[in-house]
C-alpha cells in the first residue's frame, strides 16, 4: 500500500514531539504565574553571579601572578572540566536507559519505518540534553570569566562552543556505548538498579579519595621542594588523553595567543569518530537489547518486613500501620532510592572527618572563643545538610503517590492519617541524623555543655519544622508525573521550599546569636548571669515559637490542600 | 444505593458533566455507556470522590460524599479504568493495604485475600511484586481490592479491558450474584453486548448529559426505535460514522 520510496523520517521529525512538548510547557507557564519565573530567573541570576564572581576573582589573582598565573589558569581549567567530565559520563549511562530503553515513546518510535542511524542521532541528542544542561548551566559563567579575565575578543565565544560542543558529545557517545553493551548482558530494569549503586560507589571512591588526600595542600607551593619541581608539575597535564584537556587548551590557547591546531582537531575527530562508532554499535546491538529491555521486572522479594516492625507499631491504627510498613517496603525495594543512603553515610563521615581535622587541638590551647563560635556556626551547617537531605527523602513523599492517588482518594483512609505517617516516616531518622551531627561534632569540637545543649534544642526543633515544611511544600507543589524520586525536589516547589527551610534557619541563627555573644561576654569579661538566663529563656521561646508555628502551619495547609486535591 | 443529584463539572469553560440526576437503587446492575470523552470516567471519579464537583451532590447509601467523605467511601469499592498498583509490593501485600485503608485487619482480612486470590487465579502470584504481573493481572487484583472491604456499592470504569474470556465470564457472575445478594453495582463499557447482557438499566451519555435511560424496552420507547437493538439506538443516540467518510479514508 505504501509507496517503497516514500520519503524516511528525519532526525528532526522523531525529535519533534520533545521541542514541541517544551513549547508547550513553556506556553503553558507564561500563561501560568508570572512569580513563579521570575523567582527562578532570580535564584539563576544569584547562582550564576556567585559563580562567576569567585572565577573571576581567582583569575584575576592569577593574571597578576607572573609565570606561573597563566598555568594556574590553563590547570584549574583543566581539572573543572575533567570533573565535568566524570560527572557527564556517569550522566549519560543513566540518562541513556531511559532515552534508549525505559521511555514511553520507543515503543513507537521502534515500530515506526525510522532508519537505525536517524533513531541513534535523535536519541543522542535527546540524551545530550538531558545530562548534560545541568553542566552547560555550570560552565557557562566560569567560560565567561575566563573570557573577561583573558580578553577574549568578540570570537571567543564560537571558540568556547567549538570546544565545549565536542567535549560534551564525546562522554555521550561513550555512556550510550556502555549503556548498549550493558542493557545486552543484563536486563535494562536490573542495569538502571545495577548502575544507582555503581553510581552512588563511584562517588564514594571519589570523595574519600578527594578528602582523605587532602588536596587543599597541593595548593601550597611551600609543600614543594622547589619552584622548579613546583612548576613542572603546573606544566605536565593532568590527563592528556581525555577530550577535558584539549578543549582546556583550545580554550586558553586561544586567549594566550597561542597557535596550535591538535586540539580542536584532535577534539572534533574524536567526536566524530565517536558518533560514527557509537552508530555502528547501536545498529548491530540495539534491537537485541531493546528487545531484552522489555523483560526483567522483579519477581520474587527477599523479605516481607512484617514481625518487629509491625509488632512495635500496633498502637497505632491499622491504616497509619499499613501506609508506614508499605512506604517503608517500597524504599527499602527500590535500589535507586536506598541507595542514596550509603551517599549520605559518606558525606557525613567526610563532614565529621572535616571538622576533627580542623587546626583547633593540635599543639598550644585554643581559644574558647573560636570553638564556642565555630560549634555555634556548625549549627547553621548541620541545618543546612538537614534541609537538603529532608529535600530529597521527605519533600517527594507525597508527590511518588502519584498513580495510586485513585486508590487513596476514594477509600475512606483520613488524608490526616496519611499526612500524619508520612511525616513521622520521614522525621524520625531526620531526627537520628540531626543528633549524630550535632552531637557527635560539638563532641569532636570540645564543646561547651552550654554549647551542646543550646544545639542539641536547637536542632531537634529546626528538624521538626524543615521535615514539616518538606512534606508540605512537596504537597503543596507536587510532581505525579515524576517516576523519579530524585528528580522531584529540582522542581520549583523543591526551590521554594530550600529557601523556605533556609529563612527559618536564619531566623533561628539570628536569634540565638544574641544569647551566645552574651555567654561569651560572661566568659571573657565576667558578668551577671542572671541576665544570660534571661535572655537565653527569651531566645528559646522564640525559636521554639517559631519552629512550631513552622511546623503546625505548614501541615494544616498542606492537609488542606490534599483534601482538595483531584486526579 | 447510589444516587446523583444535579452533579455537574466544568474545567474552565468546558463542561464534562452536565446537570446528571440518576438514582441506582440497590439490587441493580447499571450500565453507563458512552462514546470517548462523554463523560463517564469523570462522573466516575466524582462518585468515588477523586475529584470534587462543580455543583451537585453524590450520596452513596443515603450518605452525602461531600458532607460525610470517609462514611460514604467506606460503603464503596471502586475500580478505576487503568489498573495503577504499587511495582514494589507483592500482590497479597496491596490486598493487605487496601484492607487496612478500610479499617481491616486481622486472620478474618487474611481469609479474605486469599479466596479473593484463589477466585482470580492469583494465588501463586501473591508472593510476587506487581510489578511483573501482566495488564489483566493487575487489573483482577484491583478488583480483587475493591472487593476485600465487603463493600455495599461497585462502580467500576470498564471492567473487561485485559480480561481473558474467562476472568471476564467470571466478573460477570460475580457483579450478578453481587446485586442478587442487595449490592449495587453502576458499571462504565464500551461492549455493548456486555451491558445488553448484564445490566437491569442503562443510560446512554453524551456530551456531558444523559440522553437517555431505562431498561432497554424504556430506552427504545423514548428513543422511538423499538426495532434498534442497542448497538444501533446507541450510535443514533452518540452520532455514527457515515459511510461516506469510510470510503474517503479506504480509498485514500
Amino acid at each position: 500500500m505504501s509507496p517503497s520510496n516514500a520519503v524516511r523520517p528525519g532526525v528532526w521529525t522523531v525529535l519533534t514531539p520533545k521541542w514541541r512538548s517544551v513549547l508547550a510547557r513553556l506556553r503553558q507557564e507564561e500563561s501560568g504565574s508570572g512569580a513563579r519565573a521570575v523567582l527562578l530567573g532570580l535564584v539563576a541570576l544569584i547562582f550564576w553571579a556567585a559563580v562567576f564572581g569567585i572565577a573571576y576573582r581567582v583569575l584575576r589573582y592569577f593574571r597578576g601572578v607572573e609565570e606561573i598565573g597563566n598555568l594556574m589558569a590553563g590547570k584549574v581549567l583543566g581539572i573543572i572540566l575533567l570533573a565535568f567530565l566524570s560527572i557527564l559520563l556517569l550522566s549519560n549511562i543513566i540518562t541513556a536507559l531511559s532515552t534508549f530503553f525505559l521511555a514511553k515513546d520507543l515503543d513507537l518510535l521502534v515500530a515506526a519505518p525510522i532508519s537505525r542511524s536517524r533513531l541513534y542521532l535523535a536519541k543522542l541528542g535527546e540524551t545530550v540534553v538531558h545530562s548534560s544542561w545541568m553542566v552547560g548551566l555550570l560552565a557557562l559563567p566560569i567560560f565567561t570569566a575566563y573570557g573577561i579575565v583573558y580578553q577574549g575578543g568578540l570570537l571567543y565565544p564560537a571558540v568556547a562552543l567549538a570546544a565545549f560542543i565536542p567535549y560534551l558529545l564525546i562522554p555521550a557517545v561513550t555512556g550510550i556505548a556502555i549503556t548498549v553493551v550493558l542493557v545486552n548482558v543484563f536486563p535494562a530494569r536490573r542495569t538502571r538498579e545495577l548502575l544507582g549503586l555503581v553510581a552512588s560507589g563511584a562517588v564514594v571512591i571519589v570523595l574519600v579519595i578527594l578528602r582523605f588526600l587532602r588536596p587543599e595542600q597541593l595548593a601550597k607551593p611551600e609543600g614543594f621542594r622547589n619552584l622548579v619541581e613546583y612548576l613542572a608539575v603546573l606544566k605536565t597535564p593532568t590527563s592528556p588523553f581525555l577530550p577535558s584537556e584539549w578543549a582546556a587548551s583550545i580554550v586558553m590557547n586561544w586567549l594566550l595567543r597561542v597557535a596550535d591546531p591538535w586540539p580542536i582537531a584532535k577534539l572534533w575527530a574524536a567526536a566524530l569518530l565517536g558518533v560514527l562508532l557509537g552508530s555502528l554499535l547501536h545498529r548491530r546491538l540495539y534491537h537485541l537489547g531493546f528487545s531484552k529491555a522489555q523483560e526483567g521486572a522483579e519477581r520474587k522479594i527477599r523479605r516481607t518486613m512484617r514481625g518487629p516492625l509491625a509488632r512495635f507499631l500496633s498502637p497505632v491504627s491499622a491504616s497509619k500501620r499499613e501506609f508506614i510498613l508499605k512506604d517503608l517496603r517500597l524504599f527499602f525495594r527500590d535500589n535507586t532510592q536506598w541507595s542514596q543512603l550509603i551517599l549520605l553515610a559518606v558525606l557525613l563521615l567526610v563532614y565529621l572527618f572535616n571538622i576533627k581535622s580542623l587546626p583547633l587541638h593540635s599543639g598550644e590551647r585554643v581559644p574558647f572563643r573560636l570553638v564556642t563560635m565555630i560549634s555555634f556556626l556548625n549549627l547553621g551547617l548541620a541545618g543546612f545538610v538537614l534541609a537538603a537531605v529532608a529535600a530529597r527523602f521527605v519533600f517527594p513523599a507525597i508527590s511518588l503517590e502519584g498513580r495510586q492517588m485513585w486508590l487513596l482518594r476514594s477509600s475512606p483512609l483520613d488524608p490526616g492519617a496519611m499526612l500524619w505517617s508520612k511525616y513521622w516516616i520521614g522525621t524520625v531518622p531526620l531526627l537520628l541524623l540531626a543528633l549524630i551531627i550535632t552531637v557527635f561534632t560539638n563532641w569532636l569540637l570540645h564543646a561547651s555543655a552550654f554549647m551542646m545543649a543550646v544545639a542539641v534544642g536547637t536542632i531537634v526543633l529546626y528538624t521538626l519544622a524543615a521535615s514539616s515544611l518538606a512534606l508540605s511544600f512537596g504537597a503543596l507543589y507536587p510532581q505525579f508525573g515524576t517516576e523519579n524520586a530524585a528528580q522531584i525536589p529540582t522542581s520549583f516547589g523543591g526551590l521554594v521550599y530550600m529557601m523556605s527551610s533556609l529563612s527559618l534557619l536564619a531566623a533561628i541563627i539570628v536569634v540565638e546569636a544574641s544569647p551566645v555573644m552574651a555567654y561569651l561576654r560572661i566568659d571573657r569579661f565576667g558578668g551577671q548571669l542572671g541576665g544570660l538566663v534571661t535572655e537565653l529563656f527569651a531566645a528559646g521561646l522564640l525559636v521554639g515559637g517559631i519552629c512550631v508555628a513552622a511546623t503546625i502551619i505548614p501541615l494544616r495547609l498542606a492537609l488542606r490542600r490534599i483534601e482538595m486535591m483531584e486526579w | 444505593m447510589i444516587r446523583l443529584i444535579h452533579l455537574t463539572k466544568r474545567y474552565g469553560k468546558f463542561t464534562a458533566v452536565d446537570d446528571i440526576d440518576l438514582v441506582v437503587p440497590s439490587g441493580e446492575l447499571f450500565g453507563f455507556l458512552g462514546p470517548n470523552g462523554a463523560g463517564k470516567t469523570t462522573t466516575f471519579r466524582m462518585i468515588a470522590g477523586i475529584l470534587r464537583p462543580t455543583s451537585g451532590t453524590v450520596e452513596i447509601g443515603g450518605i452525602d460524599i461531600s458532607r460525610r467523605p470517609l462514611d460514604a467511601k467506606a460503603r464503596l469499592g471502586f475500580i478505576p479504568d487503568r489498573p495503577f498498583v504499587y511495582d514494589k509490593l507483592t500482590g497479597g501485600e496491596f490486598l493487605r493495604f487496601a484492607a487496612a485503608l478500610y479499617a481491616q485487619q486481622g486472620p478474618a482480612v487474611e481469609r479474605r485475600i486469599d479466596e479473593l486470590l484463589e477466585l482470580f487465579e492469583l494465588t501463586r502470584w501473591k508472593d510476587e511484586l506487581t510489578e511483573s504481573y501482566s495488564h489483566g493481572m493487575r487489573q483482577k487484583l484491583i478488583i480483587s481490592g475493591a472487593l476485600v472491604h465487603r463493600p455495599e456499592v461497585i462502580v467500576v470504569d470498564e471492567p473487561m479491558i485485559g480480561l481473558d474470556p474467562k476472568s471476564a465470564r467470571l466478573l460477570k457472575d460475580l457483579f450478578r450474584q453481587f446485586v442478587d445478594r442487595g449490592g449495587t453495582v453502576l458499571m462504565s463499557t464500551h461492549t455493548l453486548e456486555v451491558a445488553e447482557s448484564m445490566c437491569d438499566r442503562i443510560a446512554i451519555v453524551h456530551g456531558g448529559k444523559i440522553v437517555a435511560h431505562g431498561t432497554m424496552a424504556e430506552v427504545q420507547e423514548q428513543t422511538s426505535s423499538e426495532d434498534l437493538g442497542l448497538e444501533e439506538l446507541f450510535l443514533k443516540l452518540t452520532g455514527g460514522l457515515r459511510d461516506h467518510q469510510l470510503d474517503t479514508i479506504l480509498d485514500a
